[in-house]
């Protein structure tokens, strides 16, 4: 028998607690060295992040790099093509367009993370639109929104039913969803081609109201980078005190500014337009609520578990039937706000609205931005990236007057195909370097 | 010992379509008492295991509690009664890191809010109270080796304050020294007064640390012994169905005397 003698230590929860510890790995008993020399501890300083950084690309970890690095080819191409695609005019109609397809692509987010699919969001935000449009004639219009809404969470909640409780592969419910609440929204808009926004409606305020003033955006902006600048220096603080490893203030620094200067030339940006559009603000904020849903409530970690491993999850005591359904009721209710966003921009809803290729725009901008296809790894910002990109796209195409769909459809096709290819490719790397 | 076991098994059934896996199991579990659970590939130790993880319900069969009879149909049900389980096939989320998968459901929270600092802090004076050297703690543990995603399974198990702590073959991918360290690991929940449920094909191990080998065969009990004084041969014997021995004996007279 191979034992060393060790003095006995409890394992309850508060004597588990040795000795504090500042950061370093536990001693070992008998002959192996005290720190193993294969722990992956960043040097400080600038070749530490170089570092980092080729370990990351080499083990597949790659997240938001390529969409990043493709925001820029996007934008230098253009450029040099039109001569005039960087301008604050492209900005602000990139953004016109961006939020309704973005805010979808937040809850496909959802579902993707659930190694799921989610083929109904475009007819879910047509039928959306429609319910807001038929009951908004004679209807307050607050109430109407609401309900167009929750048509959306209902049916959410119903894809997810089926989907957890009877066992139907999420694809098939889905498409089956895809079919049949287009339908219903034909259905539901009768004899009516479309219907106008009426006046005073606050879904047409959600693309056409800007706050004005030049302190909003600016103000906005400002906001955005202490806020980031503050919780980063607190959550370093608190690692510190606890002696966990933390960044160093001159990484907090080197963050804070490069997203500075992001944040302000975009605010300069809407500032040369109309002002700050409202439904970038609204954008913002469900991004800023779902990414801290995701990452600091129980909840979002229970999202990611039934997405790494159904029966770890299931072993630690997770619903995962419950995690399944919510997870399609967020996905119908953004689909469902996105479909009110997309009836602002069209000017009302009519029988086609979330059809064409709105449906694989809302997934592959997900795609694009870095949340995997298979499950367990993504962010809700991958959607603010990936519709960024197809957004850009779009625009610099329409002003080489080349807006017909033959060549957005194929050139998103290729962006989305890339951008799967990239997910799956990162994958394999990451299992060949243990990480998947 | 104390006399009440806390968990107590009486005639378990249990089966998977064709499959009687489990007929009329019964297994005691003593605060301070380390039981060896030995037995043939296919026993049935692993689905016994499941059955009071709640994994899997039984289909017959009482399940007590410190003397009292309980339901155990969800893990849930099974983790609020006192039970950790570190099961054989391994239950962690590759994608999560080490941190996420130590508390996954049970999560430390400040203010509603998960509490990551608080969590890797503990994370990290539970690794090292095990003397597990990990890369980092915040790497996914789908990057880790086989023995050291073991050794987080089992820091998992102890996380939550047990009454009871079930290790199935918890050694079989460990290197020497951290079996070493799993057998001490196991002495101290008994110290502490914790029970030890330990499935092991390795009678060294099973006799270094049990009180007491429970062997299954063919998913039936098939003897239970006291470690101090029976023989590496007996246990064997009982485990192959070489010979049938006088535990073995005296329960069929007992089942038919109380018929
Ligand atoms: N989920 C299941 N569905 C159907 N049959 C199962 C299932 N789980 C286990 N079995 C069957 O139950 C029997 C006992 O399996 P179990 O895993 O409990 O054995 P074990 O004693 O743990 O063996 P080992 O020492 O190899 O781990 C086997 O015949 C197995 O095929
Ligand atoms: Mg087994």
């Amino acid at each position: 028998m191979s034992k060393t003698p060790q003095t006995p230590q409890p394992v309850s929860d508060e004597a588990a607690v040795p000795e504090p510890r500042t950061g370093e790995e536990a001693p070992a008993a008998g002959a192996i060295p005290a720190v193993d020399p294969r722990l992956l501890v960043r040097e400080q300083g600038l070749k530490g992040y170089v570092d980092e950084f080729k370990r990351k690309i080499r083990s597949g970890e790659i997240g938001s790099l390529p969409v990043v690095v493709g925001l820029i080819v996007i934008g230098i191409v253009f450029q040099a093509l039109t001569g005039n695609f960087i301008t604050s005019y492209n900005l602000d109609q990139i953004t016109l367009y961006a939020v309704g397809p973005g805010i979808m692509a937040v809850g496909i987010v959802f579902v993707l993370l659930l190694g799921e699919i989610d083929l109904a969001v475009g007819s879910v935000a047509g039928l959306a639109g429609a319910v807001w449009g038929v009951l908004g004639t004679d209807m307050p219009d607050g109430l109407a929104i609401i309900l167009g809404i929750l048509s959306g969470t209902l049916i959410g909640a119903f894809h997810g039913l089926v989907f957890a409780k009877i066992g139907v592969p999420a694809f098939v419910v889905t498409l089956a969803g895809f079919l049949g609440w287009a339908g219903l929204q034909t259905w539901v808009m009768g004899d009516r081609s479309t219907i106008p926004t009426p006046i005073g409606s606050f879904v047409g305020d959600l693309t056409k109201y800007y706050f004005s003033d030049v302190a909003a955006a600016y103000g906005l902006a400002v906001f955005v980078v202490a806020a980031f600048y503050l919780a980063q220096l607190r959550d370093s603080r608190r690692r510190k005190a606890a002696g966990l490893p933390h960044r160093p203030q001159s990484e907090i620094i080197l963050r804070t500014a490069v997203l500075a200067v992001l944040v302000l030339v975009a605010a300069y940006g809407f500032n040369q337009e109309q002002g700050l559009p409202l439904s970038l603000v609204i954008f913002l904020v469900i991004l800023l609520v779902t990414d801290f849903v995701l990452r600091r409530t129980t909840y979002g970690r229970q999202v990611f578990a039934v997405g790494g491993g159904i029966e770890a999850a299931r072993r630690a005591g997770i619903n995962v039937s419950w995690i399944r359904i919510s997870v399609f009721m967020i996905s119908g209710t953004m689909g469902a706000i996105g479909g009110l966003f997309l009836a602002s921009a069209t000017g009302g809803a009519d029988r086609s609205l979330g059809g064409g290729n709105q449906l694989m725009m809302c997934i592959a901008a997900a795609v694009i931005g870095g949340t995997s296809l298979f499950g367990g790894r993504g962010k809700v910002w991958s959607a603010l990236l990936g519709i960024l990109v197809i957004q850009s796209i779009v625009q610099g195409l329409n002003q080489m007057n080349l807006s017909s769909n033959a060549i957005q459809y194929m050139i998103t096709g290729a962006v989305l195909l890339i951008a799967v290819i990239i997910d799956s490719v990162s994958r394999r790397t990451q299992k060949t370097a243990g990480r998947a | 010992m104390s006399q009440t076991p806390v968990l107590a098994l009486r005639g378990i059934f249990k089966r998977f379509g064709a499959v009687q896996v489990l007929s009329g199991v019964d297994l005691e579990v003593h605060a301070g008492e380390v039981v060896a659970l030995v037995g043939d590939n296919g026993a049935g130790k692993s689905t016994l295991v499941k059955t009071i993880a709640g994994v899997h319900p039984i289909d017959e069969g009482v399940i007590e509690w410190e003397g009292e009879p309980v339901e155990i149909n969800r893990p849930h049900d099974s983790q609020n009664l006192g039970v950790a389980t570190v099961y054989q096939d391994l239950a962690l989320c590759d994608n999560l890191d080490v941190v996420a998968n130590l508390f996954l459901g049970r999560e430390i929270k400040k203010g509603g809010v998960l509490d990551e600092v608080a969590m890797e802090k503990r994370a990290k004076d539970l690794l090292s109270t095990l003397s597990i050297r990990i890369p980092s703690v915040r790497i996914p543990v789908a990057a880790l080796s086989g023995g050291q995603r073991q050794v987080v399974a089992i820091a998992r198990a102890l996380v939550g304050n047990p009454k009871i702590v079930i290790l199935d073959e918890p050694t079989a991918a460990l290197g020497v020294e951290q079996t070493a360290q799993v057998l001490d690991l196991v002495e101290r929940l008994r110290e502490q007064g914790l029970g030890v449920i330990l499935i092991s094909h390795n009678m060294a191990d099973v006799k270094a640390v049990a009180d007491t080998v429970a062997v299954l065969r063919l998913g039936r009990n098939n003897g239970t012994f006291p470690v101090a004084t029976t023989t590496h041969e007996e246990i064997i014997a009982a485990i192959t169905g070489a010979t049938d021995n006088a535990v073995t004996r005296r329960q069929a007279r007992n089942a038919e005397v109380a018929k």
